[in-house]
C-alpha cells in the first residue's frame, strides 16, 4: 500500500492552497474531501436546474494576492470582479447609498450630515491605518510570546516595531480599535444612526457578538483588510462563483502533481507513539503518511477525527471550550428575474451592489438579543446581493441567484437541534423582510435554499455553522489563535499540522492559514521556503 | 490678591484628600476645595431620613490599596471584615461565597472555584503592581522609566510561566460569562461572578472585557469585603484628617466654578462665589468630562484631545437605593446572624446579561440585579434601636433614560425594584419607613460627576492603563500645564481604591518642582 | 417618500455655461466634484494672461464656510496657528490649521467679513474638524460651498478691470483686504488676494448672479486681456508665486495613512504663520515642542540649472554618495522668471538658503530618455514677486 509524504485533510480553499504548496515543494501529497465535490465553504452548487449557487462564502476579497498571483491562479481560471456599492434600505422610505465613487459616495452621506460625510475620510484613513499594520502578519506565523527561540523573539520584535513605527498617538488609538465595540468606534466618526448602522455590519458579520460587544471593532477590520488588484476594503464576484476559487487551487494543486480524492471522509487521523501515521477512512480504509494537515476547525479535527487518547488532557480541554459558535444562516434563491426596489431610483447604479434591511444601531443590536436568547433574529440583519447582475455564469440568461446571509441564527434553537420547520421559518423571516422592500421578490422565487448552522456544519463541516472556523475575539486571535502554545500551525502530536481558519489569521477565503501552515511544515522538513511573502508596501 | 498655595486639589472625594495628604506630607501647602458640605466625594455617609445613615454611593470596602493605607498610616475601623457573600436562590437555595470558598454548590464547583479564586487573584496580583504605577508612555522617545516599567510589565508576565502567561493573555480580554459557564454548573454561583464583575459598568457578563473587570475587583483585598464603621465617610473623614494633619487646608461647600487659566497655564481656580485662588498647580479629582469641559474649558486645550474626552465613556447604569426598615425582612433560608452579610439578586449569567440589554436601550431592567448589605446590623449607629437600613446597588439604570428621567419614572423604577426585592424578602414593602433612590443622574447632580459613573469613565481595555482617561494624557499631567488628575477617570479607575489619588501625588512631586 | 437621488456627475459651476462657450479644448477634470478646465484655448495664453494682462480662473469648488456666533474668533484661534485676534474686520489672513500633533491638515484663507463673522476658504473640505474644533464653544459653521461662486481676478489689468466694472473704491483696497459692493441688487463680496503672486482679486456672489456678474466683468475686461484660464495656468503660477498645495507639497494630516508622512508648519516653511505668544491653539505643544528639538523636514525653493522640470526628482546633497536627502513635489520651467524652479522636501539638516543640492532629473525626447544631475541652489524669496502686487493704489496695468 503507498504511502504519502502528506495528506492534508478536508479540500476547502486553506487545505487545498496547502496541499498545493506541499506538492510544489516536491512532496507527494494527497487530499481528501468527504463530499463529491471540492471547495468545503468556497463552493459553487448546483442545486436547481442551471444554477450555480455560492451556498456558503459568497464574495471575494481576502484572498491573499500574493498566493493569487504565486499559485498562477488566473491561468488556473480564477477570474475576481469587483462589485460596487450597496444600500441600506430604511424604514421611512428612504435609503443609504454607498457609492463607489468617492465624490458621490460625499454627497450621499451628505444628504443626511456634512460632517459624517467628511468624517468617512477620517475614518478611512483611520482604518486603513489599522488594515495596513494587521495586513502585514497576514502571512507570517504569529510569534509564541512564552518562547525564547530566536525566530519568536524575532517575530516579536517585528510585531512591536511595526507597532511603535505608527507613532505615540497612533499606538494609542490601536489599542482602542483592537479593544473598542465597533459601535463605540462609529460613534467617534458619525452622528447618523442609517450611516453607522451601515458600517457596523461589518463588525458582526460571522461573529456571535453583538455591535456594542467590545472587540467587535477589528471584526470590522477583519472584512476591510482585503482588497480586489490593491482597491483596500473592496469586495468582488468569483466568476462562476466561489466554487471557481477552490476549483482554481485545486487544479494549481494537480498541477503539481499533487492527487485528490473526494468522497472520502476521515474517521479518524491515527497515532502511534505520539506520532501521526496517516488517516482511517469511514470505509475503514487506511491511508498512511507522517505528515497529515487537517484543514478542518480545530474541534472537528480534535473531538471528531482523534482518539481523545492520543491527546493531552489539557489540549482537549481547551479545544472543547474553544469558542466556534454558530451566529449566522444563508438563503440561496433562484430568481425568475430581477426584484424591483422602488425606494431606488430607476436605473440606481445600486441595484448592482449589496444590500441591506436594517437601518439603525438599536435594531442591530436588539438581532444579536435574540440569539443570546437561543434563536434567530426576529429582524436579521441580512447581507444580500445578487451576483448575477455582473457574472452571466451561474444563473440561465434573464434569471439570477441571490445570496442573503443572515444574522444571527444560532446553532442550536434553545439548546435543542433545529427542526425542519424552525428552518423554514427562519427563511420566511428573512424572505418577509426583503419583501418589504421588494413587493415582486416574493413571486419570483423558484427554489430557495435555507441553511441554518445545522445545515452548514452538515455540509461544509464548519462546528456549529461557524464561517471563520472560531470567534475572532482576541482571546482567539494571533498568538491565541486557536489555542494558546499552539497557534504555529503545528498540532500535539508529531507530524500533525493544522491549517485551516481556526488558525492565524483566521476565516474568510484568505488562503493565508493554508499557505502558512506549508511554510512550517516546510521549515520542519528541512526544505527551501516556497511561500510568497507579503507584497509589502513600504 | 488671592491667597497661594503650592496646589489647590478640586474635589474632596477620597483620591483627592489621599493626594493632598501626600503633597502636603511631601512639603507642599495645599488647598482642597470640596462643592459639597461634607468630604468624601462619593465615599460619605448621609442621613437619608431622619435617624437613619447609609453610605450613600460606595457602601463596601474591597479595593483599598494596601500602599495607600502604608502611606497614610490609615488603618480604617471596620464595623464587619471579610464579609460573606450570599446569591439569593428563588427557591432558597442560597450560594454563599467567601472570598476562597463557595458553599451550596456541588463538590466539583467547590472544587473548581478554588481554582479559579486562585488564578484570578494571582492575575489580579499582577494588576495590582500595575494599578500602583503610573501608566508608561508607549513611544519612541519614551522615557527611560516609562522603558523599564513596559520591560517590567512583559517580564512580570513572563514570570507567570508559560501556562499562565498563555492563560493570562487569553482571559484578559474575554467576557466573564464564558469562562463562568465553562467552569461552573451552578446558575448562582455563575451570576455571583456576572455580577461582581459588571457592577458599576456598562457590560453584560457577556461583554468581552469582564475578565479585566473582575480581575479589577479584586486586585485589592483579593476579594474580602468590608464594612467601614459609621459608613464609608469615616474613610473619608479619616483621610481628610491625615491631610490636614500633613498641612492640608480642606475648605467644604466651594464649589469650584472654573480653573484659571493665564498664558496657556493654569493659575488657580475661581469658586462659584467668586472667590479666587492661586496656585501653579491645580489637580482635579472631578471626572475628565467635568474637569476639561467645564473647569478647564475646550477652548484652552486642543481639538483632538477635547474630542478624546468628549467620547469617554461614562454613562452610569448603578443606582442606588436606600430603605429604613422597621425591622429586618425574612429571608427563607437565612438565620438573623447572616444578615450582616452581602446579599446579591443575580440567580445566573443570563438573568444578569437579560438586565443589561434593557441599559443598551435606555430602559431599566425589568429583573433588575442586586447588591445588598444591611450596614446597621453590623453597625448600630446608622439606625434607631431594633430599626434597621438597607442599603442596595441596583442595576441597570441608565443615566439616559429613554423617557427621561422624571419624578414618575423615578417611582416606576423604585416601585418595580422592591417589588423584585420583595420576591425575596415577602415582608420586605411593609417594612419600609422611608426611602431614597439615586439614578445616575442623581449621583450625578449630587456628587458632581459626570454621567454619574462610579468609575468616572467605563473601566474597559479601551479606557484602560494607557488610554486612560485618554491616549497621550495617561500620565496624569493634562496637556495643559499645571493641570493634574487625581481621580477615578485617571489609571487605574474607580473604587474605593485611592491608587489615583496616590499615583497622581507621586506624579505631581516626581515632575514639579517646588516654585 | 421618493427620494431623489444624489448628482451622479461632476457639478457644474453657475459659471459653466459661459465657460462651455469659451471652451475650445474640452478637458476637465474633478475638483471637489465639481468639472473644473485645464485650460480653455491654450495654456501657455492663458498663463500669460496672468502674468500680462488679467486671466479669471473659477473658484466655485473651493470650499466655504462661514463661522459665526459668541465664540467665532475664540474657535478660530483655536483652530489655526496664526493670531486671528490682529486680523480685522475687512481683512483676509492665509492660515495652516493644525492637528494637536502639530501637522497641518490644510491651509485657506479667512476673511474676516464684519466683525465676528468668518469665512473660511479652503480646498478640501472639513466640517468634521470644524465640528470636532468646535465641542464646548458658541458657534455656527455653515457649509455655503454650493451656495456662493466666485472668480478669481488676477494680473496686471484687473485693478483697472475692477475699475471699469464700477467698483469705485477699489483703488483703496490693500492686499488681504476684502470689501463689498452693491451689483444689481445682490453684494458682490471682493478681496485683493489670489494664488497667483500677482495683482489680483477673488470676486465671490451668490450662485443667481453668477452669469451678470461674468458678463460684466469679461465686457468690462474686452480692452484688458481679459481671458479665462484653466488649472494647469494657475498651477504654473502659484510654483512661480512659491505657493504650497494640498496633496502636493503636502498630505492633509487627517487622510494620511503612514506615519511621516504629514508635515508641520515650520517644516512647510510656514513658521510666520505660527504666533508662539498665543496661548493656545491646535498643535502649539507639539509646534513648541518641534522648535526646541528640531524639524525632521524643510520645504524648499530651488532654483535649478537648466532648462528640464525636475518633475518627481529626489534630491541629493551629494551627487557621488547618491544619499537622497528629499525629493521635489512641484517643479516648472517659469517663462516669466526663465527659471527652471521647483519646491521641494529635504531632511533637516540641508536646505538652507544658499544651499546647493542637486536633482536628479529624468526626461524624455523622442521616446528617448535622459538623466542629467542638475546643480540646485536653495533661494528663500518667492520666485516671481512683482511690487505691482503690493501697490495701492495700484496702477492701471
Amino acid at each position: 500500500m503507498k504511502t504519502y509524504d502528506a495528506i492534508v485533510v478536508g479540500a476547502g480553499h486553506n487545505g487545498l492552497t496547502n496541499a498545493a504548496y506541499l506538492a510544489k515543494s516536491g512532496l507527494d501529497v494527497l487530499c481528501l474531501e468527504k463530499n463529491d465535490y471540492i471547495g468545503g465553504a468556497t463552493v459553487s452548487r448546483n442545486l436547481y436546474k442551471d444554477w450555480y449557487y455560492s451556498n456558503c462564502s459568497y464574495v471575494c476579497s481576502l484572498l491573499r494576492p500574493e498566493i493569487f498571483r504565486d499559485l498562477d491562479l488566473a491561468r488556473h481560471g480564477l477570474q475576481v470582479t469587483p462589485y460596487g456599492g450597496g444600500t441600506v434600505f430604511m424604514e421611512n422610505g428612504d435609503y443609504l447609498g454607498n457609492y463607489p465613487n468617492a465624490e458621490v459616495h460625499y454627497r450621499e452621506y451628505a444628504r443626511f450630515s456634512k460632517a459624517d460625510a467628511d468624517a468617512y475620510e477620517r475614518y478611512s484613513a483611520d482604518t486603513m491605518r489599522q488594515c495596513r499594520f494587521i495586513r502585514d502578519f497576514l502571512l507570517r506565523t504569529p510569534p509564541d510570546p512564552t518562547s525564547f527561540k530566536p525566530k519568536d523573539l524575532r517575530e516579536l520584535a517585528h510585531l512591536g516595531a511595526k507597532f511603535y513605527e505608527m507613532g505615540e498617538q497612533r499606538m494609542y488609538d490601536t489599542i482602542r480599535f483592537w479593544t473598542m465595540s465597533v459601535a463605540e468606534y462609529l460613534d467617534e466618526y458619525f452622528e447618523t444612526d442609517v450611516i453607522k448602522a451601515a458600517l457596523s455590519g461589518s463588525g458582526i458579520i460571522g461573529t456571535a457578538l453583538g455591535i456594542h460587544s467590545p472587540g467587535t471593532a477589528y471584526v470590522l477590520l477583519h472584512h476591510y483588510m482585503g482588497d480586489v488588484d490593491g482597491n483596500m476594503g473592496a469586495w468582488g464576484y468569483a466568476r462562476g462563483g466561489m466554487g471557481s476559487v477552490a476549483k482554481a487551487i485545486c487544479s494549481a494543486f494537480q498541477s503539481y502533481g499533487g492527487e485528490l480524492r473526494t468522497d472520502a471522509g476521515v474517521e479518524q487521523i491515527t497515532v502511534s507513539n505520539k506520532k501521526v501515521t496517516g488517516v482511517a477512512l469511514t470505509t475503514g480504509e487506511e491511508i498512511k503518511a507522517p505528515i497529515v494537515v487537517s484543514a478542518m476547525d480545530v474541534k472537528r479535527t480534535f473531538l471528531k477525527c482523534m482518539d481523545k487518547n492520543d491527546l493531552d488532557e489539557d489540549f482537549y480541554r481547551r479545544v472543547k471550550n474553544f469558542k466556534i459558535r454558530g451566529s449566522s444562516g444563508k438563503l440561496n434563491i433562484a430568481l425568475d428575474g430581477l426584484p424591483t426596489f422602488p425606494a431606488l431610483p430607476k436605473g440606481s447604479p445600486l441595484l448592482d451592489g449589496d444590500m441591506h434591511f436594517i437601518d439603525s444601531m438599536e435594531r442591530m443590536e436588539r438581532a444579536y438579543d435574540d440569539w443570546k436568547e437561543g434563536t434567530w433574529s426576529k429582524d436579521p440583519y441580512v447581507d444580500m446581493v445578487i451576483p448575477t447582475v455582473c457574472d452571466p455564469t451561474m444563473a440561465p440568461p434573464g434569471k439570477h441567484f441571490m445570496s442573503c446571509f443572515v444574522q444571527y441564527c444560532p446553532a442550536q434553537v434553545e439548546g435543542r437541534d433545529w427542526t425542519d420547520e424552525e428552518r423554514d421559518q427562519f427563511g420566511q423571516t428573512v424572505i418577509d423582510q426583503i419583501s418589504e422592500y421588494s413587493p415582486d421578490f416574493k413571486d419570483l422565487i423558484l427554489h430557495c435554499e435555507v441553511r441554518t448552522p445545522r445545515e452548514i456544519e452538515n455540509e461544509a463541516g464548519l462546528t456549529e455553522g461557524n464561517i471563520f472556523h472560531g470567534e475572532l475575539t482576541m482571546d482567539q486571535l494571533m498568538f491565541n489563535r486557536p489555542i494558546p502554545g499552539y497557534a504555529q500551525y503545528r498540532g500535539p502530536v508529531g507530524g500533525l499540522y493544522m491549517c485551516g481558519s481556526s488558525n492565524h489569521p483566521g476565516g474568510g477565503v484568505m488562503a493565508a492559514p493554508g499557505c502558512n501552515a506549508a511554510r512550517e511544515i516546510l521549515t520542519d522538513l528541512k526544505r527551501p521556503d516556497i511561500t510568497p511573502v507579503n507584497f509589502g508596501d513600504d | 490678591m488671592s491667597e497661594r498655595y503650592d496646589a489647590i486639589v478640586v474635589g474632596a472625594g477620597h483620591n483627592g484628600l489621599i493626594c493632598a495628604s501626600l503633597l502636603g506630607k511631601a512639603g507642599r501647602k495645599v488647598l482642597v476645595l470640596e462643592a459639597n458640605e461634607q468630604v468624601g466625594g462619593a465615599a460619605v455617609t448621609r442621613e437619608f431620613a431622619s435617624g437613619y445613615s447609609v453610605s450613600s454611593c460606595a457602601h463596601l470596602l474591597y479595593q483599598l490599596q494596601p500602599q495607600v493605607q502604608k502611606d497614610l498610616g490609615l488603618k480604617p475601623d471596620l464595623a464587619a471584615d471579610g464579609m460573606s457573600t450570599v446569591v439569593l436562590s428563588p427557591e432558597g437555595n442560597h450560594v454563599r461565597l467567601n472570598e476562597k470558598q463557595v458553599s451550596g454548590v456541588s463538590e466539583e464547583d467547590a472544587a473548581e472555584y478554588q481554582h479559579f479564586y486562585k488564578r484570578m487573584t494571582r492575575f489580579a496580583d499582577l494588576l495590582r503592581t500595575y494599578l500602583n504605577k503610573m501608566p508608561p508612555r508607549l513611544a519612541k522617545n519614551a522615557s527611560k522609566s516609562d522603558m523599564l516599567t513596559l520591560a517590567q510589565l512583559g517580564f512580570d508576565i513572563r514570570r507567570l510561566g508559560k501556562v499562565e502567561m498563555q492563560e493570562f493573555l487569553r482571559l484578559i480580554g474575554m467576557n466573564i460569562r464564558d469562562e463562568a459557564v465553562e467552569r461552573f454548573e451552578s446558575g448562582l454561583l455563575r451570576g455571583a461572578i456576572s455580577l461582581d464583575a459588571t457592577l458599576g459598568t456598562h457590560l453584560g457578563p457577556r461583554s468581552p472585557n469582564t475578565i479585566l473587570t473582575y480581575l479589577y475587583r479584586l486586585a485589592g483585598a483579593h476579594g474580602k469585603i468590608s464594612q467601614p464603621k459609621g459608613g464609608m465617610s469615616a474613610v473619608t473623614e479619616a483621610l481628610a484628617h491625615s491631610a490636614r494633619n500633613n498641612g492640608a487646608v480642606i475648605r467644604t461647600g466651594m464649589p469650584v466654578k472654573r480653573i484659571v487659566i493665564e498664558n496657556g497655564r493654569v493659575a488657580g481656580v475661581k469658586t462659584e462665589g467668586g472667590e479666587t485662588f492661586s496656585s501653579s498647580l491645580v489637580v482635579s479629582n472631578a471626572d475628565p468630562k467635568t474637569t476639561i469641559m467645564n473647569l478647564v474649558k475646550a477652548r484652552n486645550v486642543e481639538t483632538q484631545f477635547t474630542h478624546r474626552i468628549h467620547h469617554i465613556r461614562s454613562k452610569g447604569n448603578a443606582a442606588k437605593l436606600h430603605l429604613a426598615l422597621d425591622g429586618l425582612p425574612a429571608i427563607d433560608g437565612i438565620e438573623k446572624r447572616e444578615f450582616g452579610d452581602r446579599f446579591l439578586i443575580a440567580p445566573d449569567d443570563n438573568y444578569v446579561e437579560r438586565a443589561f440589554n434593557h441599559a443598551k436601550y435606555g430602559e431599566t431592567s425589568i429583573k433588575p440585579v442586586f447588591e445588598i448589605t444591611f450596614p446597621s446590623f453590623r453597625d448600630s449607629g446608622l439606625a434607631p434601636a431594633g430599626k434597621h437600613v438597607m442599603s442596595a446597588i441596583v442595576q441597570y439604570v441608565p443615566y439616559e433614560l429613554r423617557e427621561g428621567w422624571s419624578d414618575k419614572s423615578r417611582a416606576a423604577f423604585q416601585e418595580l425594584a422592591i417589588d423584585t426585592l420583595a420576591e425575596y424578602m415577602p415582608d420586605l414593602p411593609d417594612r419600609i419607613t422611608a426611602t431614597e433612590l439615586l439614578t445616575p443622574v442623581d449621583i450625578e447632580e449630587q456628587f458632581h460627576i459626570s454621567g454619574g459613573h462610579w468609575h468616572h469613565g467605563e473601566l474597559t481595555l479601551d479606557q484602560f492603563l494607557f488610554t486612560r482617561p485618554v491616549g497621550g494624557a495617561a500620565q496624569y499631567a493634562m496637556p495643559l500645564d499645571g493641570l493634574y488628575l487625581c481621580g477615578a477617570g485617571a489609571h487605574p479607575g474607580g473604587g474605593v481604591s485611592g491608587a489615583a489619588g496616590r499615583n497622581a501625588a507621586r506624579a505631581i512631586l516626581k515632575r514639579e518642582a517646588v516654585v | 417618500m421618493t427620494v431623489q437621488e444624489v448628482e451622479q456627475g461632476r457639478y457644474r459651476s453657475p459659471f459653466y455655461p459661459r465657460q462651455a462657450e469659451l471652451d475650445r479644448l474640452f478637458q476637465w477634470h474633478d475638483w471637489k466634484g465639481y468639472a473644473t478646465a485645464d485650460g480653455f484655448y491654450d495654456t501657455d495664453l492663458e498663463y500669460f494672461s496672468i502674468r500680462n494682462s488679467t486671466g479669471v480662473f473659477d473658484l466655485t469648488p473651493m470650499t466655504k464656510y462661514r463661522i459665526t456666533g459668541p465664540d467665532s474668533l475664540a474657535f478660530i484661534n483655536r483652530l489655526v496657528t496664526r493670531d486671528m485676534s490682529k486680523i480685522k474686520p475687512g481683512r483676509v489672513a492665509y492660515a495652516v490649521w493644525c492637528d494637536d500633533q502639530g501637522q497641518v491638515i490644510d491651509d485657506g484663507t479667512i476673511f474676516h467679513l464684519k466683525k465676528g463673522e468668518y469665512r473660511l476658504c479652503s480646498q478640501e473640505r472639513h466640517m468634521a474638524w470644524l465640528r470636532m474644533s468646535a465641542i464646548g464653544m458658541d458657534v455656527t459653521i455653515v457649509d455655503e460651498t454650493m451656495d456662493v461662486c466666485g472668480l478669481a481676478v488676477q494680473g496686471p489689468t484687473s485693478f483697472s478691470i475692477l475699475k471699469t466694472m464700477g467698483l469705485d473704491g477699489i483703488e483703496n483696497l490693500r492686499p488681504f483686504g476684502l470689501t463689498h459692493f452693491d451689483f444689481q441688487g445682490a453684494e458682490l463680496m471682493v478681496s485683493r488676494t489670489g494664488f497667483t503672486g500677482d495683482l489680483g482679486y477673488e470676486i465671490w456672489i451668490t450662485n443667481d448672479k453668477a452669469i451678470e456678474l461674468w458678463d460684466a466683468l469679461f465686457d468690462a475686461g474686452k480692452n484688458y486681456g481679459i481671458m479665462a484660464m484653466g488649472t494647469d495656468a494657475l498651477e504654473h503660477s502659484r510654483i512661480e508665486a512659491g505657493f504650497i498645495a494640498a496633496y502636493i507639497d503636502f498630505l492633509p494630516a487627517d487622510a494620511t495613512v503612514r506615519s511621516g508622512r504629514s508635515r508641520s508648519p515650520l517644516e512647510l516653511g510656514l513658521e510666520w504663520l505660527v504666533d508662539f505668544k498665543k496661548p493656545n491653539f491646535n498643535g502649539r505643544r507639539a509646534l513648541a515642542e518641534e522648535k526646541r528639538s528640531g524639524s525632521t523636514w524643510r520645504l524648499v525653493k530651488l532654483d535649478i540649472e537648466g532648462n528640464k522640470p525636475a518633475h518627481h526628482s529626489y534630491i541629493y546633497a551629494n551627487p557621488k554618495t547618491k544619499k537622497e536627502v528629499g525629493f521635489i513635489t512641484s517643479a516648472a520651467w517659469s517663462p516669466v522668471c526663465k527659471q527652471n524652479i521647483a519646491l521641494g522636501t529635504v531632511r533637516v539638516p540641508h536646505g538652507n538658503v544658499g544651499e546647493k543640492l542637486f536633482v536628479e532629473i529624468y526626461y524624455q525626447r523622442e521616446m528617448h530618455w535622459s538623466r542629467v544631475m542638475a546643480e540646485a541652489t536653495v533661494v528663500d524669496k518667492p520666485f516671481w514677486d512683482p511690487p505691482r502686487k503690493r501697490a495701492t493704489p495700484p496702477g492701471p496695468f
